[in-house]
């Protein structure tokens, strides 16, 4: 198959899935929407989270934390009556500078040191989102978060609302997809890879590892602000550890730095668990031990099994390759 | 000639450990200074003080007069200092002309140029120039990490050529390199230091490599500089012969 069609191809795929995505939801009931619409939002946060860690190489158990910073903005500020592309702005400017301050630690420490540091502030946010009452009525909560009007239409119903969050992703998708094939993409690997060499470079690593984890939380507060309006009430539980370790692992499954890791990450860790329903009490069990194997197998996660799969077969077209013209240039010589 | 590197009593101690000792030297302008001495005499952390990846014990750094000790590798490396190191130091997951893109990179415009302007950051015709210097034509589409050790050697060493450096501190280039690629590689150093005035210090123990390659050569001993002059004068150096050489 020439390249021209293997392309042609991957384009029709993408044409493809972007037709199901926008029209079969449309025969979906309530919940399944409510589901694929989770999906997309969680998918948003996956990638912010792989930009830091699957790109930038720094490790962060603190992106529920932004989840949460950017549905608390959303929350506090559209029960206000203020307008939701109004909280995103701000979710999107708060994530962004806590997360460069977050960065910080980065400069210092390393691997589980630096887990260690963003699992702190994870707990923080925590509790501010637990205790402060004044601003985030604590353990009751904030309801009736009204869904926005764009252009004029009303989101109020599943299926709208679902097109705010796909469009979301989409426009996402988009913004890291040219993030990651710009120089700063190519930085961000050199710093996972190579540190010291990146230095030597010219790369100034220090700049690279804050933006990598304020572009990083920043996606995680825009993940937030479209799950308020999505679940129209929100309370401190959704974003403890526990969003941070799901999150993680979404990236870690799916394929920590592949652009389509957090994706597929977020379809295995938000519809899986529905999917295997039918096994009643065992579907976490079941979830947990297919993670497991996969992890053993490919550390790389799944989409690491498919480039580990694709590099053997140019290797292998390589070397014939070459055993081809061996004769010749050894009669050159 | 006026000296493109200054380097005055450098001394670099760790604990009780001194590894350089008080070095100093000059190399100018496009000239190409070997550096020698037994494994363990210094050379590779003279390099590290020289390029701020390790903090000198005292001592001075001047780079074209002006003093750049203590300054971070990546600001040394927009002055026009650039470096190769004792192992390997490829990208592997990018290809060969990516890696290249990314050597030059930050030498192109400023942050948001390089955020919202090509992804290549208008290299790409700079690095399939550079992919056809080092003769590696066939590779460019290649991930860096699936190529043999003598082929990342030579992209390892190219990279350090894409931001136009004015001089470039080569850490053991001809190290587990096989006898053609070597002189490739010493056609194209040499190449690069005629055509672009290009300034060079080279660690290395292939001595046939320095003898050929260098206009002075330095040797180093216990953290000391041991003896400078051309390669010949080295070369005869009862010293050196005692020191290093071998009879």
């Amino acid at each position: 198959m020439s390249a021209a069609t293997k392309k042609y191809l991957r384009i029709a795929f993408g044409l493809a899935v972007i037709a199901a995505l926008i029209f079969v939801p449309m025969n979906f009931n309530r919940y399944g929407l409510f589901i694929l619409s989770q999906w997309a939002v969680m998918t948003i946060a996956a990638m912010g989270l792989n930009l830091t860690l699957g790109y930038a190489g720094q490790v962060s158990l603190a992106q529920g934390a932004f989840v949460g910073i950017g549905a608390y903005t959303a929350a506090i500020m559209t029960t206000q009556g203020l307008p939701l592309i109004g909280a995103l702005g701000v979710s999107i400017v708060l994530c962004f500078a806590i997360g460069w301050l977050l960065g910080y630690p980065a400069l210092r420490v390393q691997h589980h040191y630096l887990a260690f540091v963003t699992l702190a502030f994870s707990t923080l946010a925590f509790l501010v989102f637990r205790n402060e009452d004044w601003l985030t009525k604590g353990i009751y909560g904030i309801s009736n978060i009204p869904r926005p009007h764009l252009f004029g239409f009303a989101t109020n119903k599943p299926l709208p609302f679902y097109y705010v969050c796909l469009g979301s992703l989409g426009i996402v998708s988009l913004a890291v997809w040219w993030l990651i094939r710009s120089p700063w993409g190519r930085a961000f690997v050199a710093l996972r890879e190579n540190p010291i060499r990146a230095l030597s470079l010219g790369i100034d690593t220090r700049r690279y590892t804050l933006m990598a984890f304020a572009i990083g939380s920043a996606l995680g507060g825009v993940a937030g602000t479209l799950y308020a309006p999505l679940t129209q009430y929100i309370d401190p539980v959704p974003f403890n550890l526990s969003l941070s370790l799901d999150l993680l692992m979404m990236v870690i499954v799916g394929g920590s730095g592949f652009y389509f890791g957090p994706f597929l990450g977020a379809m295995i860790a938000v519809l899986l668990p529905e999917w295997l329903r039918f096994t009643q009490g065992y579907y976490l069990m079941l979830y947990a031990l297919a993670v497991i194997l996969l992890l053993i197998y490919s550390p790389t996660g799944i989409l690491g099994i498919l480039d580990r799969y694709l590099t053997e077969r140019r290797t292998k077209a390589a070397s014939a390759l070459r055993e081809v013209a061996k004769p010749k240039l050894e009669t050159a010589a | 000639m006026s000296a493109v590197l200054e380097v005055s009593g450098i001394k670099k101690s760790f604990g009780g450990i001194t590894a350089v000792d008080g070095v100093s030297f000059d190399v100018h302008e496009g000239e190409i200074l070997g550096l020698i001495g037994p494994n363990g005499c210094g050379k590779s952390t003279l390099f590290n003080c020289i390029l701020g990846q390790l903090t000198p014990s005292g001592g001075e750094v001047k780079v074209d007069g002006k003093v750049v000790t203590g300054l971070r590798p990546s600001e040394l490396n927009k002055l026009g200092v650039s470096r190769t190191f004792q192992l390997l130091q490829v990208f592997p997951k990018l290809s060969v002309r990516e890696n290249l893109i990314l050597a030059g990179q930050e030498h192109q415009g400023n942050m948001a140029s390089r955020l919202f302007g090509p992804s290549d950051a208008g290299l790409s015709g700079a690095a399939d120039q550079m992919i056809g210097f080092f003769k590696l034509d066939h590779l460019a589409t290649e991930q860096a990490g699936g190529l043999s050790y003598g082929q990342q050697k030579l992209l390892d060493v190219a990279m350090a050529f894409m931001g136009g450096p004015r001089l470039v501190l080569l850490d053991e280039p001809a190290g587990g390199v096989n006898l053609t690629m070597l002189g490739d590689l010493k056609e194209r150093l040499a190449a690069i230091n005629r055509e672009k005035r290009a300034t060079f210090v080279v660690i290395e123990h292939n001595m046939e490599f320095v003898m050929s390659l260098c206009t002075r050569v330095m040797v180093m001993a216990e953290g000391k500089v041991l003896a400078m002059g051309k390669p010949n004068e080295v070369r005869a150096n009862p010293a050196v012969i005692e020191a290093y050489l071998g009879h």
